[in-house]
């Protein structure tokens, strides 16, 4: 066949035309929905200690959302957003990972957190805007953000981060760190521009990033399949751009450990960008302001309630004599404990000073700023009542 | 101290920044070896290899987005925007990103190395996407600092500043300057504070007030108003955002009579809001009302270029109807 040089290109003398089922993009699955292994799979890097750890963050994560949506609905906090069914792909992916890689989260990633150390109790700080919020109470619950373990804070536009990842890589890899950044988000997400731009760029530079796309069939109430898009999900696009790419299941800890131990290692050792896609199912509303009964059946969650990553997880501990009942139940009555007192003790923690206001939109306040916070702060003190939140510690 | 045209002392200004600093980077469309579209970059690719000054893909989000996440990251990350006009794309990335990255994570985060270089501002023959002046849009941004220098030596002083300043800066460079400003620039290290406007000529009168490409044309039509007897006070504004309320009110407190110009549409424009504010503050001390000469609210015109530019002719109208009121 004869070849063009310049676009380095075959051709062809008749018309070839491709599509979508040019390429078929299998999925990776390593524990079987009824907790067995699949026979001659390729097994991650895994100890007891290490899934044990996987288990209980699962665990706690689940747990924390339950009594986070009761908050919500008793009016104790005014928003959350639940990750229930995603556990096993933000968990294991943290898992596979050095706790020196940045994670770029999109909002749904609390297990990634929770893996690498954030407390209930600051957990509950952000939850409920207080003084001790790193954050300092500015942004809405669930927009963590920690420096210490390399957990970049969370911002509410959709696929803002994506691009930022490869910036981020692009850093590491010109600074000789030997870390990696994880980028995750949503397949509604993947349709904004910023998530084209990031992967060609990644592409381009050979930077140390792993785009971790959470297909979880739903963008609030957007449909993924022929709604959200045309083609073979999210994968595809991954080889488009020229870069690694693998299709997992979602919801089996040791595929997402896998895959992720292994785009680390393409990351960091060979300078490769990798697309992971992880096939899942969002098994809460959005958030607690939406309600999934007014576009999917019950029978649809249904299907996906026996694929459950935790239930299936815990399947397999359990033959494998790693878990019993008991650690189960007491484990959760535990974290249910521990989660409720520090949700009462957060509750107490007064609201950022109102001095704060006017901090860190540049790295000092302006004279400009300082003037309005002055003029602010003498229109409470004549109406104290108005405004309970400040008026009592103003001066 | 070296002649240097506008272009010439941006090239400088880089060129010492990441000789200063390992992880100083460079890019943008066309920005690599091939030095941009304008030669700002030119020759940084041949002194710090293609790692540190490189093209990007035709992408502006990708850009600041990539810009961002450098700066974050810790490096000091200099993004240049093609053209003013092409910014759009990234306003996400600029607003809801660069702008609140330090405020929104309570400071655990920031995105203090981030600068961005764009082009701004007619008089080019370019039409309605090659003559914008878009600051307007992002001064309405806490956040961001917006810098716009009026010659080579400003633009060298104030760029170096940008760069290593603790927050992100749109740095809106004069593109009609670029060549036609020339100047004497010293060659080494210098910096000239953000957030300080720059008194350029003392005067009784009337305060002159202006920034970037409108310096030129002010100072034209400042020199036909003294002809007639005026005493000018000329203020370069410098930083848009946060602009020095203080060095303009105590200028008009003394003269009692303001004249602003921009480039930029009228309506909604930077001058009405200094203009807001020198009202409230100087209020009992004004002679006249505070005048703004800028553009008219159309998409900026090619074959009306000159008739839509608030030129010297236009601010020396506006300066003569103030003294006259």
């Amino acid at each position: 066949m004869a070849k063009d040089k310049k676009h380095n290109t075959e051709i062809v003398t008749k018309p070839q035309w491709f599509d979508g089922e040019s390429v078929t993009i299998p999925m990776l699955q390593i524990l079987k929905e009824d907790g067995s292994f699949h026979k001659n799979a390729d097994m991650p890097e895994y100890d007891k200690d290490l899934i044990v750890k996987i288990h209980d963050t699962m665990q706690f994560i689940r747990t924390l959302d339950e009594r986070m949506i009761a908050a919500q609905r008793q009016g104790r906090i005014s928003f959350y957003l639940a990750s229930r069914g995603e556990e096993a792909e933000s968990v294991a992916s943290a898992a596979a990972l050095d706790d020196g890689d940045m994670i770029m989260g999109q909002y749904r990633e609390q297990g990634a957190l929770a893996y690498r150390g954030f407390t209930v109790e600051q957990f509950m700080n952000q939850l409920f805007s207080n003084e001790k919020d790193l954050g300092k109470g500015r942004q809405m619950p669930v927009h963590y953000g920690c420096a210490d373990l390399n957990f970049m804070t969370i911002s509410s536009p959709l696929g803002t981060q994506i691009p930022q990842a490869t910036g981020y890589a692009f850093g590491q890899k010109m600074d000789k760190t030997g870390k990696c950044t994880i980028c995750y988000f949503g397949e509604g997400a993947a349709s904004e521009g910023d998530f084209h731009a990031a992967l060609n760029m990644a592409s381009v530079y050979k930077v140390p990033v792993i785009f971790f796309c959470r297909n979880n069939g739903y963008a609030i109430s957007t449909p993924s399949q022929g709604e959200q898009y045309g083609g073979d999900g999210i994968a595809p696009r991954g080889i488009g751009y020229g870069m690694k790419t693998i299709r997992i299941d979602g919801n089996d800890v040791f595929a997402v450990l896998k895959a992720t131990q292994e785009a680390r290692r393409l990351a960091v050792e060979e300078n490769e960008p990798v697309l992971i896609e992880a096939m899942s199912y969002r098994m809460s509303g959005h958030s607690t302001s939406d309600d999934p009964t007014g576009y999917r059946t019950r029978e649809e969650e249904d299907d996906w309630k026996v694929k459950d990553p935790l239930d299936r997880l815990q399947k397999w501990m359990m033959n494998e004599g790693w878990l019993d009942k008991d650690h189960v139940e007491e484990h959760h009555a535990e974290v249910k404990a521990k989660v409720l007192a520090a949700l009462k003790e957060a509750e107490k923690v007064p609201a950022p000073h109102i001095d704060e206001l006017i901090n860190d939109v540049y790295d000092e306040p302006t004279p400009l700023l300082k003037e309005q916070l002055e003029e602010l702060k003498e229109h409470i003190r004549k109406y104290p009542d108005a405004y309970p939140k400040t008026s009592g510690r103003i001066d | 101290m070296a002649k240097m045209n506008l272009l010439q002392a941006i090239n400088s200004a880089l060129d010492l920044a990441m000789a200063k600093h390992d992880n100083v980077y460079s890019f943008g469309e066309d920005t690599g070896g091939f030095g941009g579209v304008f030669r700002a970059t030119s020759g940084l690719t041949e002194k710090y290899g293609k790692h540190r000054n490189f093209n990007t893909p035709l992408v502006e989000q990708g850009i600041i987005g990539f810009a961002n996440g450098l700066a974050s990251q810790g490096s000091y990350a200099v993004a240049e925007i093609q053209f003013g006009d092409y910014i759009f794309p990234a306003f996400d990335q600029i607003v809801n990103e660069s702008a609140k990255f330090r405020y929104r994570s309570g400071n655990e985060f920031d995105v203090g190395g981030l600068t961005i270089r764009t082009p701004y501002g007619g008089g080019i023959a370019g039409g309605h996407y090659h003559s914008q002046s878009p600051e307007a849009y992002f001064a309405h941004t806490p956040g961001m600092k917006i810098v716009t220098p009026r010659n080579p030596y400003e633009a060298k002083g104030l760029l170096l500043s940008a760069i290593f300043d603790k927050n992100p800066v749109l740095f809106m460079e004069p593109k009609r300057l670029y060549r036609a400003s020339t100047g004497e620039v010293p060659e080494e290290e210098y910096t000239i504070p953000l957030g300080k406007a720059d008194v350029v000529k003392e005067g009784t009168d009337i305060t002159v007030l202006g920034w970037g490409a409108q310096m030129e044309v002010t100072e034209k039509a400042v020199e036909k108003a003294e002809q007639d007897g005026v005493s000018c006070e000329v203020i370069d504004l410098r930083t848009i955002l946060p602009w020095d309320v203080e060095t303009v009110t105590q200028s008009v407190l003394k003269t009692g009579r303001l004249v602003i110009s921009q480039e930029a549409p009228i309506t909604g424009g930077f001058a009405s809001e200094i203009a807001a504010t020198v009202q409230d503050k100087c209020f009992l001390y004004l002679e006249s009302p505070i005048a703004r000469v800028s553009g008219i609210d159309v998409p900026y015109p090619l074959c009306h270029e000159k008739e839509y530019m608030a030129d010297h002719l236009k601010i020396y109208e506006a300066i003569k109807r103030s003294m006259n009121y």
